[in-house]
């Protein structure tokens, strides 16, 4: 089982607290009517699914019930850092060789 | 190929078992191949084995980076059926189930296709909606499907906790008699052995690192660890690292890979006689000719390549299975294990052509891919020899998600996801 840092209760809690939310930082078109076929289906349905860095969102379910975005590898399930939603991609990451 | 037979057993018997020859051959790759196939698990080589039986394409290569069948061919918990809602599905599955019966025979190696029934548990009325709902379209669609009252269910499966103050009270099952289970390491063994003899290269311990492509867009082969290996028709049967390759490629999917866990109990005398699947409470069993209980979880929350998965998952299993099987609360169990599999969002495979010229993709098998092994292979060699889709893959393209034309089990699927 994932601990995973809340930014918003600023704890480690275990995952059984949390829900996966997919992936972070795909934008919802402010105007979905007006979407192509192809813009809608990389939006609804096309993911990066990374073997390695990943950027997810976070759901604290049973706890502050907040969405937060997450920066985990995937090869290792190990968290690099949490953030509150909203706030933008971290350009650098703290302790990843790029 | 010797053939195996009883009189093979004798004469090596009188021999010392001396004569025995290797199942396939571990060749040097060639420069270039007809057809590459990325991934040596159940599919790619079932794919590489009617390639050449079929189709009489034989200059073909299977690439493998770890070692045949050692994904999640060897992880499943080898469980067979057809009992799938949608006309595009009982297609493609009952295909493969056709091809179970008699797939030892057609490989001279004893799968150990077992049609020992599937069984699915309706524990409210919701479930008891549904599940008559898959009996009478599978029925439509010429496959067994039967109701059982929880009497008849107990019959079927002595074993099954049925009385009427269980936490999951059963209150009638539907039963695929023609489903069950098989040998799953012996299935990509004996695909392998086939596709050898027919002369195709089983190159194990061989990364795929890249794939090139010319400048009008076209395959022209794959980088690996053991250097560029050319080819104009790739194709991608890779499971959860199926995307991965695609985007070597430069095309991205619709997929995401998970952890999906299984385990084994310790061997004992025969107990459990058929699959027994419960979706409410997510847990499935058989038991294997070993005598281990197989019993299969569902996949962790968030897309992982780890191999390993929450032991709650585990946990959240075995609380079921024991409150439906209170006899096997004191088992042992002896091993556990993770897969990554890959799960598109309508959770139904894909099986096609893709936007690049002469590279082909199977993937999207999601938690439930063992049992459409012969009929993904047979079906996927086809598209790749006629460069056409077989009429029973046809539906399941990748522009379907662009198309909306999506088939759509997740909605109402008899599997546990």
């Amino acid at each position: 089982m994932l601990l995973i840092r809340c930014p918003y209760c600023e704890e480690e809690r275990p995952e059984l607290e949390f829900r996966n939310a997919g992936e972070a930082h795909i934008a919802r078109s402010a105007n979905m009517a007006g979407e192509s076929d192809d813009d809608f289906e990389k939006f609804f349905f096309i993911r990066s699914n990374p073997k390695g860095i990943i950027y997810e969102r976070w759901r604290h379910m049973h706890g502050c019930a907040r969405f937060f975005n997450a920066v985990r590898d995937t090869v290792t399930d190990k968290f690099v850092m949490t953030y509150k939603a909203g706030e933008p991609k971290p350009s650098k990451l703290p302790g990843v060789a790029k | 190929m010797k053939k195996y037979s009883v009189f093979a057993i004798a004469r090596e018997a009188m021999r010392g078992h001396k004569g025995w020859e290797e199942q396939w051959s571990s060749p040097e790759p060639r420069k270039e191949y007809d057809v590459i196939i990325v991934g040596a698990g159940g599919h790619g080589l079932a794919t590489a084995y009617y390639l050449a039986t079929v189709h009489g394409i034989t200059n073909v290569a299977v690439l493998e980076k770890g070692w045949l069948g050692g994904g999640n061919t060897g992880r499943n918990t080898t469980i067979i059926r057809s009992n799938y809602l949608y006309d595009e599905s009982a297609g493609i599955y009952d295909h493969a189930l056709k091809l179970w019966d008699g797939l030892s025979q057609e490989l001279n190696y004893n799968v150990m296709y077992s049609a020992r029934g599937v069984m699915m548990l309706a524990h409210n009325v919701h479930d008891v909606q549904v599940l008559k709902r898959h009996v009478h379209a599978n029925r439509l669609n010429g496959i067994d499907n039967e109701w059982l009252t929880p009497e008849q269910a107990k019959e079927f499966c002595p074993p099954l906790n049925t009385s009427k103050d269980a936490r999951y009270p059963v209150v009638g099952a539907s039963l695929q008699r023609r489903g069950g289970t098989a040998r799953h390491d012996a299935v990509a063994w004996g695909y392998a052995r086939g596709a050898s003899a027919r002369g195709v290269h089983i190159i194990q311990n061989c990364e795929v690192t890249g794939v090139k492509r010319a400048a009008n867009g076209a395959v022209m082969g794959v980088d690996t660890t053991r250097g560029f290996i050319g080819a104009k028709k790739v194709g991608v049967v890779a499971a959860g690292h199926s995307s991965v390759i695609m985007n070597m490629a430069g095309v991205r999917m619709p997929l995401e890979s998970y952890p999906l866990q299984a385990l084994v109990s310790e061997p004992v005398k025969p107990v459990v006689p058929c699959v027994v699947m419960s979706n409410t409470v997510h847990a499935y069993i058989s038991q294997s000719d070993k005598g281990e209980l197989v019993i299969g979880a569902g996949t962790d929350q968030y897309v992982s390549y780890s191999q390993t998965g929450g032991l709650h998952i585990l946990q959240h299993t075995l609380d079921a299975i024991c409150e439906m099987f209170p006899i096997f609360t004191r088992m042992k169990m002896l091993r556990s294990w993770g897969g990554i599999v890959d799960v598109t969002p309508d959770r139904s495979p894909i099986l096609a052509k893709t936007p690049v010229p002469g590279l082909y993709v199977n993937c999207g098998w999601g938690t439930g891919g063992f049992k459409a092994t012969p009929g993904s292979g047979h079906v996927f060699a086809h598209t790749i020899a006629k460069d056409d889709p077989h009429p029973i893959n046809a539906p399941f393209t990748i522009e379907r998600f662009r198309t909306g034309r999506l088939i759509d089990e997740a909605a109402a699927a008899a599997v546990a996801h």
